[in-house]
């Protein structure tokens, strides 16, 4: 378990580690490092891996909000069934069902103010059981998943002896 | 000799510089690095303090105490809490039991409680023998105590340790002080309890004291640290010097202690009071909460430079630089012997042609001759790039 947990930590670090790396890095054998990698993605603990990009850097023209959404559970289904239908809109990043003063945390990417607000008002806000949304603009950010958007870290020693 | 109002144009005023200080060159570090810091686009595994900053709840402490109008100046010897914790963190680590009011002092850095303790027990033509390679502040500072370094130059095969042999042939008459620096910067090496209990019997034949400096004491990775003070009869003979520097990632706080007999403690109090008055007031309020629960923040960077280290020894032999394997401290030590340059030569060569910094083994002593100190404190992108330089310089020598 100790290794499974220091193996995924260097790997949600650095994706482009090998299992030659990761193996050199924990002292551990490449064969055992492929195996364990492999049946972490079987059984999926590792449920992909992608790149990290700053879009702000590239396109900032591009917005994303924060919607709050309140919306009321169905029998059966609880907040699934709601959940599934607003991540199959291609706009919405993500998906999470929050405890306390509202029930879905939605995020949407969009080109515009504009095109974010059409999206909520067309497409969440008319789902049937979608009570209210209250949207949030990202204005910037500084860290996001553990990484430094804002402030590059700067190393600051200097030879002292 | 000294300038005066009447003769204003000999006035020199290098003649007025004690002729010791004059004489001590400065760290061979330092002015290699002078070099790179002129260049562009430099990598340097150089550095000898953690790439870590202070874990926040540590920081958050000194800033309670500022806002709390904690200014003033602190009792000499530190504050009583934070020598009751540093009591507790020496019974916790190494065992040893010390009085928190008649056998600690807190002092600014390793390095104060360094300098002090050799002021404090050096006379005039004492020999200090000092197992090299090692630290760099070991050698002047006891030329500037008045005493004589004597060098003993330990091997890459016997792990750079102190062995009984080198200890017993380098003791003379005039020796008085061992110092004992382990685990060792710049090679890594450190004394097991076996390795020590070789030594003792010899350190107490020839009546010697032991400056222990154990500021990497947190940094072994190859089982616990153990220190010559809980051998029998060897707390007494034995200053341990530690601080939080290394450890806690608190190098820029200027924090450190040294623990001794109280004979030797309040002779040493002596020269702290006398030259510094007492540690930063703010500093010593972290370094209480440090103590308290800085556990997990040792052991999260201790895992780090562990992998570190394994990467780099490995990448080192791939390159056929052969490495000894570090135990401890956060350097790897390799040999250059292949390239066959000397050291200086060789980290001139790497830092042109390829841009990459590291120091050379001499700056720790002659018998650095042929190594090169590779620090890890760096984050793991920064080695893998460095690496991939010197791979580049292997390549055009090969």
């Amino acid at each position: 378990m100790e290794f499974t947990r220091k193996l995924l930590h260097l790997m949600e670090r650095n994706a482009t580690y090998t299992a030659k790396d990761i193996a050199e890095l924990l002292g551990e054998d490449e064969k055992k490092v492929a195996e364990e990698i492999a049946r972490l993605q079987e059984t999926g603990v590792i449920l992909g891996t992608k790149t990290l990009i700053n879009w702000e850097k590239i396109a900032p023209e591009l917005t994303v909000a924060i919607i709050e959404l309140k919306v009321t559970p169905q029998k059966g289904e609880g907040f699934d069934k709601i959940a599934r239908e607003i991540y199959a809109f291609p706009e919405v990043r993500s998906v999470t069902l929050m405890s306390g003063g509202y029930d879905l945390a939605v995020t949407v990417v969009g080109n515009s103010m504009k095109d974010v607000a059409m999206f909520v008002g067309e497409k969440l806000s008319t789902l049937d059981t979608v009570l209210s949304t209250a949207t949030h603009f990202v204005l910037k950010n500084y860290k996001v998943d553990g990484v430094l958007y804002a402030d590059e870290p700067k190393d600051e020693r200097v030879i002292t002896l | 000799m000294n300038g005066t109002k009447n003769n204003q144009d000999s006035f020199n005023p290098i003649s007025f510089v004690n002729k010791q200080v004059r004489n001590i060159p400065p760290s061979g570090i330092r002015r290699f690095f002078d070099i790179a810091a002129t260049m562009d686009d430099v990598i340097s595994l150089g550095v000898g303090e953690p790439d870590f900053v202070t874990p926040w709840h540590i920081r958050s402490e000194a800033v309670k105490s500022l806002e709390k109008g904690r200014t003033y100046y602190t009792a000499n010897a530190g504050l009583l809490e934070l020598r009751k914790e540093i009591a507790n963190y020496m019974e916790e680590t190494i065992h040893v039991s010390y009085h928190p009011e008649k056998e600690i002092v807190v002092t600014v850095g390793a390095s104060e409680a360094l300098d002090a303790t050799l002021r404090a027990l050096i006379e005039p033509g004492d020999e200090v023998l000092i197992p090299e390679p090692s630290f760099v502040c070991y050698k002047p500072c006891t030329v500037l105590a008045g005493g004589i370094p004597v060098p003993i130059e330990t091997k890459a095969e016997d792990g750079f340790k102190l062995t009984p042999e080198l200890l017993q042939n380098a003791i003379t008459s005039k020796t008085k002080l061992l110092v004992l620096p382990y685990p060792n910067n710049p090679t890594g090496g450190i004394m097991t309890e076996d390795d020590l209990s070789k030594i003792v019997p010899i350190i107490k034949e020839a009546n010697l004291m032991v400056i222990s400096d154990e500021i990497y004491s947190e940094l072994t990775y190859t089982g616990k640290h153990v220190s010559i003070a809980t051998f029998d009869g060897m707390k007494d003979r034995t200053v341990v010097i530690n601080g939080f520097s290394k450890a806690f990632a608190m190098t820029g706080w200027r924090l450190g202690f040294a623990c001794a007999h109280p004979d030797v403690l309040s002779a040493i109090l002596k020269i702290h009071q006398y030259g510094i008055m007492s540690a930063p007031t703010f500093s010593q309020y972290a370094a209480i909460e440090a103590l308290k629960n800085g556990r997990p923040d040792i052991e999260r960077m201790k895992e780090e430079y562990n992998i570190r280290r394994k990467f780099l020894v490995d990448a080192l032999n791939d390159l056929g630089m052969t490495c000894f394997n570090p135990y401890g401290a956060f350097y790897v030590f390799p040999s250059i012997r292949k390239f066959g340059m000397d050291s200086e030569d060789f980290c001139q060569a790497l830092l042109t042609e390829q841009r990459l910094a590291v120091v050379p083994g001499t700056a720790f002593g002659d018998s650095g001759e042929g190594y090169v100190r590779i620090s890890y404190a760096y984050s793991q992108e920064n080695i893998k790039k460095a690496l991939k330089r010197l791979e580049a310089f292997a390549k055009s020598r090969s």
